[in-house]
C-alpha cells in the first residue's frame, strides 16, 4: 500500500496555483476568445413586454434565411424541469416564444449576421405584433386567487407548496413569541464572464460541437440531447475557461438550443456572446425569497420552535436541470440550521410570476434562511434581554451530539458549533463594542455588532436527490487517472473548475498518494468527450466528490504500479510498497518513471501475467455516508451607520470556519473571501427592482450594485478544523460558505446599532434609504424633520 | 450591445467641428471622450449618422492661467486636473473633486467638457463649478457667448446648446488666499452616480459665499448668497439653518423628505468642511 512522505505538495500545501500562470496573463481562453472560420454571431430578438400573447412576429422576406422564428423549429423539444415531489406542475420553457411570452428578454427569434452589430440591425427589423397581458410581478400577489395566471393550465400560479409539521402545537403556549417578516431581494449572480457559446456540426466526428462556459458539461449534453433529438454520441460539449459560474452556468439555456440548432443545419459556427444587458433582465436572476417567521422561545433564551411560511419568487419556468423548486423545497429542510429544538411547522411556495426564471446562485437557499433564522434569534434575545451570542449557545448542537440528525433528519456529520461561536465573539470583542456603544461617536454614526452562524450541508449525493426527482441525481462520482510514458500523470474529471483552483487541488490529491511532482500532473475537464460522466461542478462537491474519485483513482495506480514494480525488483507484491514516487522492495526500489517507461515502451520486460489494466483507471468514489459534508461557520461584524444618510459602513468583520481538512488552505481563504464580497453584496447591494408591468429596473452595472474592492472590508479569518467522518481525508465542501451569512451578520449589527429607535431593517438589501425609512417611521419619535435629526446626532442613551 | 453604423470625423480645429455639426440633414453627435456617450451607442440610446470626435482639436486641450480666472479647453480631462497637469487657482477644489469622479479609468478619457455637456445631474463638475461660480463659453454659426454653468444646464440630460454650437472652455475664477470651500458627495460606492452632493464656497475677500444642491432630478439648486444658510455666525458651520436648507430644496422642486434630508446633509457636511479647511 501507498505510504505518505511529506513533499510540501499534498494535501494541507497552500500551493499556487497552477491556472494563475495563463489566467493572471490574460492568456485564458473563454468563450468569447473563440474564433472559428466562417463563424457568424447571432442576436435575439426578445419579449419586450412581461406578459403577453403573441399574435405575430414578422420577419421581412429578404431576411426570411437569417432569421429564425419558433415556426421553424421542427421537432425540437421545450426545456422541461420537472420535480418529483407531489404536486409539483410542470412547465414547457419554449426554445423561442409562440402563443405567449411570460418574462421581458423570453427569445423570440434569433437573427444571424456576420457580426454582432449586424445581428442586432437585424433584431430591429423583425415586427412584433404581442397582446399585452396583465403581469404579476409580486409573488405574495401571484399567489392570491383572481392573479393574472402565466401558465393558465394550472389553475393557480404556483409551482409547488410544500408542509411539514413537526410537533408544532406543543411550543404555541411558549411565553416568547416574535413574528416577523422577512425578505431577500431579487439578485443577479453578475459573474464577470456573461454566458456565451459557439456552436458548429462536425461532419467527420458527425456531432454538434458546443463550446458554453458551463459548470456541468456533462448535463447541459443530456439535456441538448433531450431538445433536439439527438444521440448523446452526437453532442459534444467544451467548457473553456470560465470567468466565474456561481450557479448561473449550471443551467441548460433556450439560447444553447437555439444555436445548436441552427448549427446543424447552417454550415458555418455560430455564436452569441450575452450581454450585460441579457445578463441582467432576461437570464442571470437568483434569491428572491419572501418569510413569515415565528420564533417560539421560553424567557431563558431556549428555543421551543420556528413556525414558517416561506414563498420563493421562481420566475416564469422550471429551468433544466435543478427545477423551479430548488430554493423553496430546501428552504423546508434547512431553516432550522445548527439549532436543536422540538418543535417545527413550515409551508413553502414555489411562485410562478412574469420575470426570469430563479436560477441557484452561490449558497442556494441558505442566504435567504441563514437571514430568517438569525434575524429571528436576534429578536428572541431582545425580547428576553439576553446577548444574542447568548441565546445561541443555548440552542445550537453540541458537539458531543455528533453525529446528529437535527428536526428534519438533516445528519450533520461532525463540528463544534458553540466554540466557532465563542471564537468569532471573542474575536470581534463585544464587551469592548458595547462599551464603545456607550459613548457617542465624534462624527455621529451609530455602532452596531452582530453575528450569525449556519451549517453548509456541501456533496450531498444520490440519498438526498433521490427523492426529488430532478432531471439529474449525483450518483458515484469518477475519476479517470493515467500515467503517461514519461511518468507523468493524467486526471480526467466530469466536474469543471471555474474559480475552484481544481487544476491545482486535485493534482495534490494525486500527489499525495502517489508521490508525483504536481507539475507532471495534469487535469483533463470541462469536455464531454474526454471525461467521465458527471452531475458536474455545483453543491460544494468538487473537493469531497471529484477530490475522492481521484484519490481512490490513485490508490488503484499506486497498486497497478506496485505489481509491475514487484515483477521489475523480482520481489513478491506484499513485499513492495510505492513510497515517494517509487516502488521500494527487499533488493532495491524502482521509480514510477521507470514503471510507466517499462508498461508503455518496453513491455518486453514484464511478464505474461502482468496486470492487463496497466497504469491507467476509470473509478467511481461516493462518500461512506452520501447525506453531505457539513462545514460551518460563525460570522460576526461591526458596522458604523450613518443615521442622516443611512450609508452603513463594515468597521471589522471576523470569520470562523470548519472545513474539515483542507486540501489547499490559501485556496479555501480565496473561496471564503470571494463568497464574502458576493454576501455583502446581497446585504447592502444588489437588488434587481421590478415595476409594476413587469419590467426589470436595472439593466446596466449603474442600476445594479455590485460591491468593489473598497467596499470589501479585509475579514480576519480563522480556521477550525474537525474531520469529516465519511469522506476521503476528512475533507468538506466549503465552496459557498462565505455568501450564506454576510446578510444576517450585517442585518443583526444594522439592529443592534438601531435598536435606540426600536426599529429592525428586514429586507435586503440594507440602502441607505431603507435605513432613513425605517429611522423616520420609529415608533418612539414624533418628528421627523430635518431639526430633529441634527438634534438626534449626539444625542445618546 | 453594438452601436448602429454610423460615420466618424475627427477635425483638426474648432471651425472645421462646427462645419460638421452645422450640417442638420444628418444625427450628429459630439464625442469629447466618450464615457458617457460610448455606453449610450452601445445600448443604442443615441443612433447617430456621424460622430465628431472634438479630442484631436488642439485648442480644446489647451488651459490658460489669466490673473482672476483660469480657462479649461473643453477636452481637458478629469486626469489632466486631478494630476495637476492642468493649473489649480481653486485651492485644491477641482483637484480634490477630479479623483473622486467614477473610476480612474473613467478619469483618463473623460473631459470636462464632455461631462457638462451630458448634464447628468449627479455630475461632479456641474456641482463644484457652480459652486466656484464657474461660466461656460459656447461657440456656434451666431459667434460665443459666456453663459454660468448653472444656466447651461437646463435638465436632467438637458444643456442649453443652441443649433450648430459647441462647448469650447470653462472659465473658473480665481479664489483668495482666504477663501475656504467643502464638497460632500453621497453614494454607496467608490464611482456610483451620487445620490446627493453639497458643494460649498465661501471667499470674504470676494465677497461671494455660494452654496450648490447637487444631484438632483434636474439641474444644481444653487444659492447665490449662502450666508444666510449660516445663520448670525460668521463662522461657517457654527449655525447652519437646516430648516432654510430644507425649505431651499423643496421650493427647488425636491418633494421627497429622505431626497431632501440628505441633501442637506451633505450641504452641512460641505459647509463643515470649509470651516474646518
Amino acid at each position: 500500500m501507498a505510504a505518505q512522505v511529506s513533499s510540501g505538495q499534498g494535501v494541507g500545501a497552500s500551493l499556487q496555483r497552477k491556472e494563475d500562470d495563463r489566467l493572471l496573463r490574460g492568456r485564458g481562453q473563454f468563450v468569447a476568445d473563440i474564433r472559428l472560420a466562417g463563424m457568424k454571431d447571432v442576436a435575439f430578438v426578445r419579449s419586450p413586454i412581461a406578459h403577453g400573447r403573441v399574435r405575430g412576429v414578422h420577419v421581412p422576406e429578404e431576411l426570411r434565411d437569417r432569421v429564425v422564428v419558433a415556426a421553424d423549429l421542427e421537432g425540437v423539444k421545450p426545456i422541461q424541469a420537472v420535480s418529483g415531489l407531489q404536486g409539483f406542475k410542470p412547465s414547457d420553457q419554449p426554445i423561442l416564444a409562440y402563443e405567449k411570452v411570460r418574462q421581458v428578454g423570453e427569445l423570440i427569434a434569433m437573427c444571424i449576421a456576420d457580426t454582432r452589430a449586424h445581428a442586432e440591425d437585424l433584431a430591429a427589423l423583425v415586427e412584433l405584433d404581442l397582446e399585452e397581458l396583465p403581469a404579476v410581478h409580486d409573488m405574495l400577489a401571484a399567489r392570491q386567487p383572481g392573479a393574472p395566471l402565466l401558465h393558465e393550465q394550472w389553475g393557480d400560479n404556483i409551482f409547488l407548496e410544500t408542509f411539514v409539521d413537526v410537533n408544532m402545537e406543543a411550543a404555541l403556549d411558549a411565553p416568547i413569541k416574535v413574528t416577523r417578516e422577512i425578505s431577500t431581494a431579487r439578485q443577479s449572480m453578475a459573474p464577470m464572464e456573461g454566458r456565451g457559446t459557439v456552436a458548429y456540426w462536425d461532419n467527420r466526428m458527425g456531432q454538434l460541437v458546443l463550446y458554453t462556459g458551463c459548470q456541468m458539461p456533462h448535463i447541459v449534453r443530456t439535456g441538448l440531447a433531450e431538445c433536439l433529438g439527438l444521440d448523446h454520441h452526437q453532442v459534444r460539449i467544451i467548457s473553456p475557461d470560465v470567468g466565474g459560474g456561481f450557479g448561473y452556468k449550471g443551467i441548460l439555456l433556450p439560447e444553447d438550443v437555439c444555436l445548436g440548432w441552427f448549427a446543424m443545419r447552417c454550415g458555418h459556427p455560430v455564436r452569441w456572446i450575452e450581454d450585460r444587458r441579457e445578463h441582467l433582465t432576461a437570464g442571470a436572476n437568483c434569491r428572491e425569497h419572501h418569510y413569515r417567521i415565528t420564533g417560539y422561545a421560553d424567557r431563558d433564551g431556549r428555543l421551543l420552535g420556528i413556525d414558517c411560511e416561506a414563498t420563493v419568487d421562481s420566475g416564469a419556468y422550471s429551468s433544466y436541470p435543478f427545477s423551479a423548486c430548488l430554493e423553496a423545497a430546501q428552504v423546508a429542510s434547512i431553516l432550522p440550521g445548527p439549532y436543536d429544538f422540538p418543535s417545527y411547522r413550515c409551508r413553502t411556495w414555489s411562485v410562478a410570476t412574469n420575470k426570469c426564471p430563479i436560477l441557484p446562485y452561490r449558497g442556494v437557499a441558505r442566504t435567504g434562511v441563514c437571514y430568517a433564522m438569525e434575524l429571528v434569534i436576534d429578536a428572541i434575545a431582545r425580547e428576553v434581554g439576553m446577548e444574542p451570542h447568548e441565546v445561541r449557545l443555548k440552542n445550537l448542537v453540541r458537539p458531543e451530539q455528533m453525529p446528529f440528525d437535527n428536526i428534519t433528519r438533516k445528519h450533520f456529520d461532525s463540528g463544534d458549533y458553540p466554540e466557532a461561536l465563542r471564537r468569532a465573539i471573542a474575536a470581534i470583542d463585544v464587551p469592548a463594542i458595547r462599551a464603545r456603544q456607550a459613548r457617542p461617536e465624534p462624527d455621529g454614526r451609530l455602532i452596531g455588532v452582530g453575528h450569525a452562524i449556519y451549517c453548509e450541508q456541501g456533496a450531498h449525493g444520490t440519498s438526498v436527490y433521490a427523492g426529488w426527482g430532478i432531471p439529474m441525481v449525483p450518483g458515484h462520482e469518477q475519476a479517470t487517472a493515467r500515467m503517461t510514458p514519461d511518468g507523468g500523470l493524467e486526471l480526467r474529471v466530469g466536474v469543471h473548475s471555474h474559480g475552484q483552483s481544481m487544476e491545482t487541488t486535485l493534482p495534490q490529491i494525486a500527489h499525495e498518494i502517489l508521490g508525483i511532482d504536481v507539475a507532471k500532473i495534469k487535469l483533463v475537464h470541462g469536455d464531454t468527450e474526454y471525461t467521465p460522466y458527471s452531475t458536474g461542478s455545483w453543491g460544494s462537491r468538487c473537493a469531497v466528490m471529484a477530490g475522492g474519485a481521484v484519490a481512490t483513482a490513485s490508490r488503484e495506480i499506486a497498486k497497478l504500479a506496485e505489481g509491475i514494480g514487484a515483477h521489475l525488483l523480482q520481489a513478491k507484491i506484499d513485499q513492495v510498497e510505492l513510497v515517494g514516487g517509487a516502488v521500494v522492495g527487499p533488493s532495491g526500489s524502482v521509480t514510477l518513471e521507470e514503471i510507466a517507461r517499462t508498461w508503455y515502451r518496453r513491455p518486453q520486460n514484464l511478464p505474461d501475467g502482468v496486470d492487463p489494466r496497466g497504469l491507467e483507471v476509470t473509478i467511481g468514489h461516493k462518500p461512506v455516508r452520501d447525506s453531505g459534508t457539513f462545514s460551518y461557520a460563525a460570522h460576526a461584524a461591526v458596522v458604523a451607520v450613518d443615521p442622516e444618510l443611512g450609508d452603513i459602513e463594515i468597521l471589522d468583520y471576523v470569520i470562523v470556519e470548519d472545513g474539515g481538512k483542507l486540501i489547499n488552505p490559501m485556496v479555501v481563504d480565496g473561496q471564503i473571501f470571494g463568497g464574502l464580497a458576493q454576501g455583502i453584496g446581497t446585504a447592502l447591494y444588489e437588488e434587481m427592482n421590478f415595476d409594476a408591468s413587469g419590467q426589470p429596473l436595472a439593466s446596466t452595472f449603474a442600476d445594479y450594485l455590485l460591491p468593489g474592492p473598497t467596499e470589501i472590508p479585509a475579514p480576519r479569518l480563522e480556521h477550525m478544523e474537525t474531520l469529516a467522518p465519511y469522506t476521503e481525508f476528512g475533507v468538506k465542501g466549503i465552496g459557498e460558505g462565505g455568501a450564506i451569512a454576510p446578510p444576517a451578520v450585517i442585518g443583526n449589527a444594522v439592529n443592534d446599532a438601531l435598536k435606540r429607535y426600536g426599529v429592525e431593517l428586514l429586507h435586503t438589501p440594507m440602502t441607505p434609504r431603507r435605513v432613513l425609512e425605517a429611522i423616520r417611521n420609529a415608533p418612539v419619535r414624533e418628528d421627523r424633520g430635518p431639526e430633529a435629526m441634527e438634534n438626534m446626532r449626539g444625542e445618546f442613551a | 450591445m453594438k452601436p448602429v453604423n454610423f460615420d466618424y470625423v475627427r477635425p483638426r480645429d474648432v471651425e472645421g467641428a462646427l462645419r460638421f455639426i452645422a450640417n442638420d440633414e444628418r444625427a450628429v453627435k459630439i464625442m469629447a471622450g466618450g464615457q458617457s456617450l460610448g455606453p449610450m451607442l452601445n445600448m443604442r440610446l443615441v443612433q447617430p449618422d456621424l460622430i465628431v470626435d472634438i479630442t484631436g482639436i488642439e485648442e480644446l486641450r489647451q488651459v490658460e492661467e489669466k490673473n482672476d480666472t483660469v480657462v479649461f479647453g473643453a477636452c481637458i480631462t478629469h486626469a489632466d486636473i486631478e494630476d495637476g497637469r492642468a493649473p489649480d487657482v481653486t485651492r485644491g477644489a477641482l483637484r480634490t473633486v477630479a479623483r473622486g469622479i467614477a473610476y480612474r479609468a473613467v478619469r483618463n478619457r473623460g473631459t470636462i467638457g464632455g461631462s457638462i455637456t451630458h448634464a447628468d445631474p449627479s455630475a461632479d463638475w456641474i456641482s463644484i463649478l457652480a459652486a466656484l461660480g464657474a461660466t461656460v463659453t459656447l461657440r456656434g454659426p451666431e459667434g460665443s457667448r459666456s453663459i454660468p454653468i448653472e444656466n447651461y444646464i437646463m435638465g436632467a440630460l438637458e444643456a442649453d446648446l443652441r443649433p450648430g454650437e459647441m462647448l469650447v472652455s470653462v472659465t473658473v475664477p480665481r479664489l483668495s488666499a482666504a477663501a475656504r470651500w467643502g464638497y460632500y458627495k453621497s453614494c454607496r460606492k467608490t464611482g456610483e452616480f451620487a445620490h446627493a452632493i453639497g458643494a460649498f464656497l465661501i471667499d470674504p475677500e470676494r465677497d461671494v459665499c455660494r452654496a450648490v444642491f447637487g444631484a438632483t432630478e434636474s439641474r444644481p439648486i444653487v444659492v447665490a448668497d449662502a450666508r444666510r444658510l449660516l445663520g448670525d455666525s460668521s463662522a461657517p458651520s457654527a449655525g447652519f439653518d437646516s430648516r432654510l436648507a430644507d425649505e431651499l430644496v423643496e421650493a427647488g422642486g425636491m418633494a421627497d423628505p429622505i431626497d431632501r434630508q440628505i441633501h442637506v446633509a451633505a450641504l452641512r457636511r460641505a459647509v463643515e468642511q470649509a470651516g474646518a479647511a
